[in-house]
């Protein structure tokens, strides 16, 4: 049996996730970080994006998280994000949407508008998309899978 | 002995009273519902982000945020959150007492103070017992947004690092259950190390990433606005509870109240009734 390690997700809306996890995935402020168990301790930032957990068994869940911060301990890694949805629940077109209205904000020059916070908008559109789109890649992966056995 | 009309319009008032605060207790029952489920949904972000603060207070970090050093205390900051509306029992005395007791006890030392007060009833309270009020906010309806907090919060972490301030505590009611809320005072800054269990017995530190003093400090906001919010959640949870208490108790008094007045009015009538017969009585005998 591989080895594990207690990992949970809360948001400051729910606990959204806790349990025994194989390998985090997940996107810090300086770039993408997979995280093993017995992983010494660690303390970043989280930027918009997906977070992947392992499972035991090899079973794979995604989670999107909009910020936040991780902690990693011997035993357990916790993820304070400031939002974070399972990405099933996440909503492509709604997605798409928002991307291109921020876009067209930003190309907008006229408009008095708080440039920063379209931009981060616009990341945290372009994150959860990113989510989806794995999410799915994911999905359609492990569906060949199950076809070829 | 009150003549019966009078009781019958008494007893009147009181149904009318009644009626008022048994309807309260239903409205606060369904409120507190509610405001329970807000604060159950918080309270997982407040204990995760207590126990990672907890760790990175025992780590032995290459750099010390000044979130992370005890210093000389001369002058104390108490975020106190109450309610905005009364009649809710002893839900804010009890807390207030509590922090005024803290507070002789400050003064028996020679150390100052400085308020943050959130809710009506502590600004209130202070206007009249005097003290520095550096920041409050109040009217924060049933559901507390967290931008609503920021600002209070932000001139006390402003004052704590400038060094106006050495300590700030939290006091605040919390939610036992529906009967009991216990009036509770805990330091937020500086971290206090020692209350929260760790990896102790070895020195270990971080990895941070990218920058030790910007992620402490981004967390060290975060864990406070964190705490400050689930407390003014959880003082809405209670303040429905206690409310509901409240109100259930004078429904029950006033019915206590309407069957004595009752028997007594009952009594009055009867002795009119037989006061009359006998007059009736006497005066056909007489006849």
């Amino acid at each position: 049996m591989a080895s594990t390690v207690l990992c949970s997700i809360v948001s400051a809306e729910e606990e959204i996730f806790s349990g025994q996890v194989e390998m985090v995935v997940a996107t810090g402020t300086i770039g993408e970080l997979g995280i093993l168990p017995g992983h010494t301790p660690l303390l970043t930032g989280v930027r918009p994006g997906p977070v992947r957990l392992i499972l035991e068994g090899g079973h794979e869940e995604t989670f999107y998280a909009s910020g936040g911060y991780l902690e990693v301990q011997p035993t357990s890694i916790t993820i304070l994000a400031d939002t974070a949805l399972r990405a099933e629940d996440l909503d492509e077109a709604a997605a798409i949407e928002a991307q291109k209205k921020a876009e067209q904000d930003l190309a907008d020059q006229n408009s008095d508008i708080d440039f920063a916070r379209i931009a981060a908008d616009l990341n945290e559109q372009a994150a959860i998309l990113r989510t989806i789109r794995r999410t799915n890649v994911g999905k359609k992966l492990s569906k060949e899978r199950s076809n070829d056995l | 002995m009150a003549s019966a009309k009078e009781l019958r319009k008494q007893i009147g008032s009181i149904k009318n009273t009644q009626k008022i605060t048994s309807a309260m207790e239903m409205v606060a029952a369904s409120k507190m519902r509610k405001a329970q489920e807000r604060m159950a949904r918080g309270r997982p972000y407040s204990d995760y982000i207590r126990s990672v603060i907890g760790h990175v207070a025992n780590a032995s970090p290459e750099y010390r945020h000044s979130f992370m050093m005890e210093r000389d205390v001369k002058r104390v900051g108490y975020i106190v959150v109450t309610t905005d509306k009364g009649l809710c029992g002893g839900l804010n005395v009890n807390l207030l007492k509590a922090v005024v007791a803290d507070l002789k006890k400050l003064s028996e030392q020679e150390i100052e103070y400085e308020l943050c007060l959130i809710g009506n009833k502590g600004a209130q309270f202070f206007r009249s017992y005097g003290g520095t009020v550096t920041a409050a906010s109040s009217h924060l309806s049933e559901e507390p947004k967290i931008s609503d907090l920021i600002g209070s919060i932000k001139v006390m972490l402003d004052a704590f690092e400038s060094g106006g301030i050495d300590k700030i505590f939290l006091a605040n009611n919390v939610f036992v259950n529906t009967m009991t809320q216990s009036p509770t005072i805990r330091q937020l800054v500086p971290l206090d190390p020692s209350k929260e269990e760790g990896i102790d017995g070895h020195r270990w530190d971080y990895i941070y990433e990218p920058d030790a003093r910007q992620l402490i400090e981004g967390l060290v906001t975060r864990f406070l606005e964190a705490q400050v919010y689930q407390a003014v959640v959880e003082n809405v949870a209670c303040e429905q509870a206690a409310k509901m208490i409240a109100m259930k108790s004078a429904t029950d008094n006033a019915g206590d109240l309407i069957d004595e007045l009752e028997l007594v009015m009952n009594n009055a009538r009867q002795a009119a009734i037989t006061q009359e017969l006998s007059e009736i009585v006497s005066g056909a005998a007489a006849v």
